[in-house]
């Protein structure tokens, strides 16, 4: 349904990379990456453990600061930027899911979702709000508090947090990795329809082929470098690939 | 176990520098307060044991001088005369004897002030032997003084005053000011003069008119001979002194030992004042060092948990924490004996460069150490006793539990109502000892504020959250999301917010209360003294000998002064009880005071009616108008007619007549005070008038209403401010304390902020989150002290009203405010350390999922 022609970067990588430590203890957890994620596109990373994908996903977010290269959030550079300018971009262009523990106990379900605005000091655009918690299905739990929510809950509350501010892009790294294969498969559907529905763009790290295949892309991370890309993934076609790789990495 | 205690102290060094810190001030100050009280105590009887080298023998008069007037009437009392004094020479154990006279010497500096403090400024008589010195007091110039116009005076306060040989010197010792040449200056290592004090001597015949009677001595000194013990020479003297209870004999040892019990008493009292604010600091200490162990532990139930599920048994747990404790308190005491060492050290210099105290080194006894060391530990063990129990009741599941938040706080409602009962029972027996008023209302009010500070700080949990909470919607306000992230940390762990926040609390309420009572006192002295007082100088005496009628009559005759009157103090008997009665000039009576009489006229007091006060006129069932039979002082008896009713006034005395009418009643004038009005207000010229009136005599105090007051006003804040310095330590330590409890929770929230961050939170907004948190908490706690404070100060202020008439509880409201503010300031400086560890985390540290 994307044509290539329409296709513009929300954020891009161009030559990245980063090295962790020197000298004998010197990791390159991205080697040269290149790789662009198109806006209202539903992107997936993948790749074995230790690939690079974590680190990926932070140096685009301006979470990690980037040895060589660029990130691009927009037409905004990242590498150079100082820690205020940074979260600055964060709170206004970023949305984000982490695997666990996304939201402040001390605030209710509602004031969790409504944080990145009020640390803004923005008014809460109150129908896309409404739209949000809807399409969510938390209406009935916003007066809540993280600890009396249920983990898939709690995941559902981060992504409305993620979506209610109306970021540029919105970064989830492995958001169902400690949800039960029906809480999962909730929070997967509910991104996508963001994507679909709300001209979202997303990018998500994952473990899994079957949440893969809710993405309309998926890019394959090995040794901090991409090595594949899959358009319109099904679970198989992505299981595939990766048989694919581990069979060359044993050969090799 | 204690293998695992070790581990821990060391791996947790950090986080136990803050009990450590708190542990050492508080050792420090005990420490230091009985190095500095042992060594100035040892300093002291040091340059004592110098003062009876020469003494072999004292034989003493203790009925003579100072005390000589209550005793002179006993008849049976022999003096020690001249005739002793050769007797005493001519023992064939003795070398030399000297006899000796002393008291007090007031010295005039040239415009009639005192110098120095009353009680501080001795007289004695100079004793040349037969080459014409005098041992004890070497002359440095001048000769010493020959003739009952000559004086000698001490080399220290001869030159702080610059008098010089030659010079006149106003002396007064009881009665009118004497001019006399100044005929040398003496160095000497009188202890007395050590202590900033002065030192006058006469001729020895001058001398015993002034303290004594001529030849009689207060008391004589013998040195032995060689070969002649001072027990020996003891027996001989037996012989030739007269045999009456007066007359003492001590041995040069005896004396010795005499002074260094005095000594000790009085060290001991000075150690004991300041080992209580010592105390205070401790007190203060266990809530930090158990609020530290209550967190570390709740870091570590996972790892307790965790050796529970390997067998460890509760016993084996608690035993481990407290271990730690152990280990921890030793260390601190041990670090906080050398620092109070130094602290003692540098007390010594400070007392020691004010010359109050003579040199010497420090002493350090083997006491001092064990009793910091003991005290330090046992404190920092009870203070982990609850932790560890906590510890030990961690089930061996919780280790398999994923969750990263402390276990919930379990209910405060057994808490709470222990609280309740305490706080309410405390209120109530304070309230029971206001009413009962005076002494005997002490120790319930005593008890009670004690019950009700525990009481609080069992509710401080269940205060804070609706206190805090009430701040809320201002924060949010003000600060935006920060103050609302800050309002909900403070709140989200009340019991450690409690703690954290009474340590300060403890603090704030003694400040408050003692500077409310000050404020009360002041006001109300201020308040008598300008209400009641329409005299612009009140002339007194320094010593409380009453004023002769020869100084009233110059007074009056003074240059400006329009109108005077004397206070005549008399006791007489009215209708069977004793009553003080002070007599005041008819004439001039409504120019001097003005009592708010409530009932009745000054015309009935001019025409010889009694004013009496309210307080006496209730209790005696008098008003305007009784009439009562009454007994004066020289025995003659007559009736009395109440003429008015006036509030309690310590200026005005429980009753007043007029001087015409009490003084035909009375065996002497006692003229205690006369009270002056000048023409055109009080001033220097005017002040100056009446002292040359008196003959620029020491001894005679003027003082203006304003002097008076602040006279007092500046006592009260002196000790507010030497009370202030020392519950200051109390306070340092609560400070860490909010330091240790933010550092704790910016460490257990380290993911929340990072998560913050990463959403967009600027390090700016996170500081300011902790900073609110921490003043939030810092405030609350000084509120509370406050609050406490000042309802103990009024109970205070009534039970002290039975010593001071008519006072009442006046609020400070600036200073009160500044308390407040003072918290605030705490709480700010207590983040900035805390709030910039959070703000520099690193982010993605901070949210990596372990
Ligand atoms: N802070 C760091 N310091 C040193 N090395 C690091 C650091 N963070 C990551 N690495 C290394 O960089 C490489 C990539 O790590 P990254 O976390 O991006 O992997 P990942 O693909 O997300 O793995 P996983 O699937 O296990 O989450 C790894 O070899 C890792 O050891
Ligand atoms: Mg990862």
């Amino acid at each position: 349904m994307t044509t290539t022609a329409l296709r513009t970067a929300a954020a891009r990588a161009s030559d990245l990379s980063k090295v962790y430590g020197s000298g004998d203890t010197r990791v390159t957890a991205l080697d040269h990456v290149s790789v662009d994620f198109y806006r209202g596109e539903f992107t997936a990373i993948m790749g074995p453990s230790g690939s690079g994908k974590s680190t990926l996903m932070h140096c685009m977010a301006g979470l990690d600061s980037v040895s060589a290269g660029s990130a691009r959030i927009g037409d905004v550079e990242l590498n150079g930027l100082k820690d205020k300018a940074l979260t600055k971009l964060r709170r206004d262009q970023i949305g984000f899911v982490f695997q666990a523990f996304n939201l402040l106990p001390t605030l209710t379900a509602l004031e969790n979702i409504t944080l990145p605005m009020d640390i803004a000091g923005r008014k809460v655009d109150k129908a896309w709000l409404d739209r949000v918690i809807a399409t969510v299905g938390l209406a009935d739990r916003l007066g809540h508090r993280p600890s009396q929510l249920s983990g898939g809950q709690q995941q559902r509350v981060a992504c409305a947090r993620a979506l209610a501010s109306r970021p540029e892009i919105i970064f989830a790294d492995e958001p169902t990795g400690n949800l039960d294969s029906r809480s999962g498969a909730e929070i997967l559907g509910f991104l996508r329809s963001s994507v679909r529905e709300l001209g979202q763009t997303i990018v998500m790290v994952t473990h899994d082929p079957v949440a893969a295949s809710y993405a309309d892309r998926v890019v394959f991370l090995a040794d901090g470098r991409i090595v594949d890309e899959l358009h319109a993934p099904t679970a198989d076609s992505v299981l595939d690939r990766m048989r694919a790789f581990d069979a060359k990495g044993r050969t090799s | 176990m204690f293998k695992t205690a070790l581990r821990n102290v060391l791996s947790h060094k950090g986080r136990l520098l803050m009990t450590m810190l708190a542990v050492v001030l508080g050792t420090a100050f005990v420490a230091g307060t009985l190095v500095f009280s042992d060594s100035v105590s040892t300093a002291l009887k040091n340059s004592l044991s110098h003062n009876y080298d020469h003494v072999s023998a004292r034989v003493e008069n203790s009925a003579a001088g100072e005390g000589r007037r209550a005793a002179d009437n006993n008849s049976d009392n022999k003096p020690l005369t001249d005739a002793t004094l050769r007797r005493i020479k001519a023992l064939p154990g003795t070398a030399t004897a000297v006899g000796t006279v002393q008291g007090f010497a007031g010295i005039s500096d040239p415009n009639g002030n005192l110098i120095g403090q009353r009680g501080s400024t001795q007289g004695t008589n100079w004793s040349p032997d037969s080459g014409g010195t005098d041992p004890r007091y070497p002359m440095a110039q001048g000769t010493g003084p020959n003739s009952a116009t000559q004086v000698a005076i001490d080399q220290r306060t001869a030159q702080k005053n610059g008098f010089k040989v030659g010079d006149t010197l106003r002396v007064a010792v009881n009665g009118p000011v004497m001019q006399l040449t100044v005929s040398g200056i003496f160095t000497s290592n009188d202890p007395a003069l050590n202590a900033d004090g002065s030192l006058v001597l006469f001729d020895t015949a001058t001398a015993q008119k002034l303290y004594t009677a001529p030849g009689q001595y207060a008391w004589i000194d013998a040195q032995a001979k060689p070969g002649t013990s001072q027990t020996a020479l003891e027996q001989e003297m037996e012989q030739v002194v007269p045999h009456t209870g007066n007359i003492t004999l001590h041995t040069g040892a005896a004396l010795t030992a005499d002074a260094k019990t005095a000594v000790e008493n009085g060290s001991s009292s000075m150690k004991t004042a300041l080992l209580f604010f010592a105390g205070i600091a401790l007190f203060v200490g266990i809530f930090l060092i158990s609020n530290t162990f209550t967190m570390l532990i709740a870091q570590r139930t996972r790892e307790l948990a965790l050796m529970r599920a390997l067998g460890a048994s509760r016993k084996q747990v608690r035993r481990s924490v407290l271990w730690e404790a152990l280990v921890v308190g030793f260390t601190a005491s041990a670090v906080g004996l050398g620092v109070g060492v130094g602290i003692g050290a540098a007390l010594k210099a400070w007392a020691g460069s004010s010359g109050n105290i003579p040199a010497g080194g420090l002493t350090v006894t083997p006491s001092t150490a064990l009793i910091t060391l003991a005290v330090g530990t046992v404190v920092t063990a009870l203070a982990a006793l609850f932790p560890a129990l906590r510890a030990s009741r961690v089930p061996p599941v919780a280790a398999m539990s994923s969750n990263d938040q402390p276990a919930s706080q379990k209910s405060l409602v057994v808490r709470n109502s222990i609280g309740l009962v305490l706080a309410g029972l405390g209120v109530g027996v304070v309230l029971l000892g206001v009413s009962q008023g005076g002494s005997s209302g002490r120790m319930p009010v005593a008890l009670g504020a004690l019950l009700v500070m525990l009481g609080v700080f069992v509710l401080t949990p269940l205060l804070s959250r609706p206190l805090i909470a009430a701040v809320g919607p201002l924060f949010r306000r003000l600060f935006g999301i920060s103050g609302t992230l800050a309002k909900q940390n403070a709140i989200r762990n009340p019991r450690r917010t409690a703690a954290t926040a009474s340590a300060l609390t403890i603090g704030v309420t003694l400040i408050t209360a003692l500077t409310v009572i000050g404020s009360s006192i002041t006001t109300t002295i201020t308040h008598q003294v300008t209400s009641n007082m329409k005299a612009d100088y009140a002339v007194s005496s320094e010593l409380g000998y009453p004023i002769t009628p020869t100084l009233v009559s110059e007074v009056k005759s003074a240059k400006g002064v329009s109108a005077a009157s004397v206070i005549d103090s008399q006791y007489v008997t009215l209708d069977g009880k004793q009553l003080s009665l002070s007599g005041f000039d008819a004439a001039t009576f409504d120019q001097v005071v003005a009592p708010d009489l409530t009932s009745g006229t000054t015309d009935a007091f001019k025409q010889g009616q009694l004013l009496i006060d309210a307080d006496q006129a209730g209790s005696r069932g008098l008003h305007v108008g009784s009439s009562v039979p009454v007994e004066y002082p020289n025995g003659t008896s007559g009736t009395l007619t109440v003429g008015g009713v006036y509030p309690k006034s310590d200026l005005l005395g429980p009753a007043m007549l007029s001087e015409q009418a009490l003084a035909g009643h009375t065996t002497a004038p006692f003229y205690n005070v006369v009270l002056v009005k000048s023409d055109d207000g009080a001033s220097t010229a005017n002040e100056q008038a009446l002292r040359d009136a008196t003959g620029l005599n020491p001894l005679i105090k003027v003082q203006s209403q304003q002097q008076m007051i602040d006279q007092f006003s500046s006592l009260i804040s002196m000790m507010l401010t030497i009370l202030y310095a020392l519950l200051g330590m109390a306070v340092l330590i609560a400070i860490l304390g909010v330091v240790n409890t933010l550092a704790m929770s910016v460490f257990e929230r380290k993911r929340e902020l990072g998560m913050l961050r990463a959403v967009g939170l600027d390090k700016r907004g996170v500081k300011r989150m902790v900073r609110l948190e921490s003043v939030v908490i810092a405030v609350f706690g000084a509120a509370m002290g406050v609050g406490i404070g000042t309802f103990l100060a009024w109970a205070a202020n009534n039970l002290l009203k039975s010593d001071l008439s008519g006072l009442t509880t006046v609020l400070p409201w600036s200073r009160l405010a500044l308390f407040i503010a003072l918290g605030a300031t705490v709480g700010l400086l207590a983040a900035l350390w805390p709030a910039r560890r959070a703000a520099r985390l690193d982010i993605l540290g901070a949210i990596k999922t372990d």
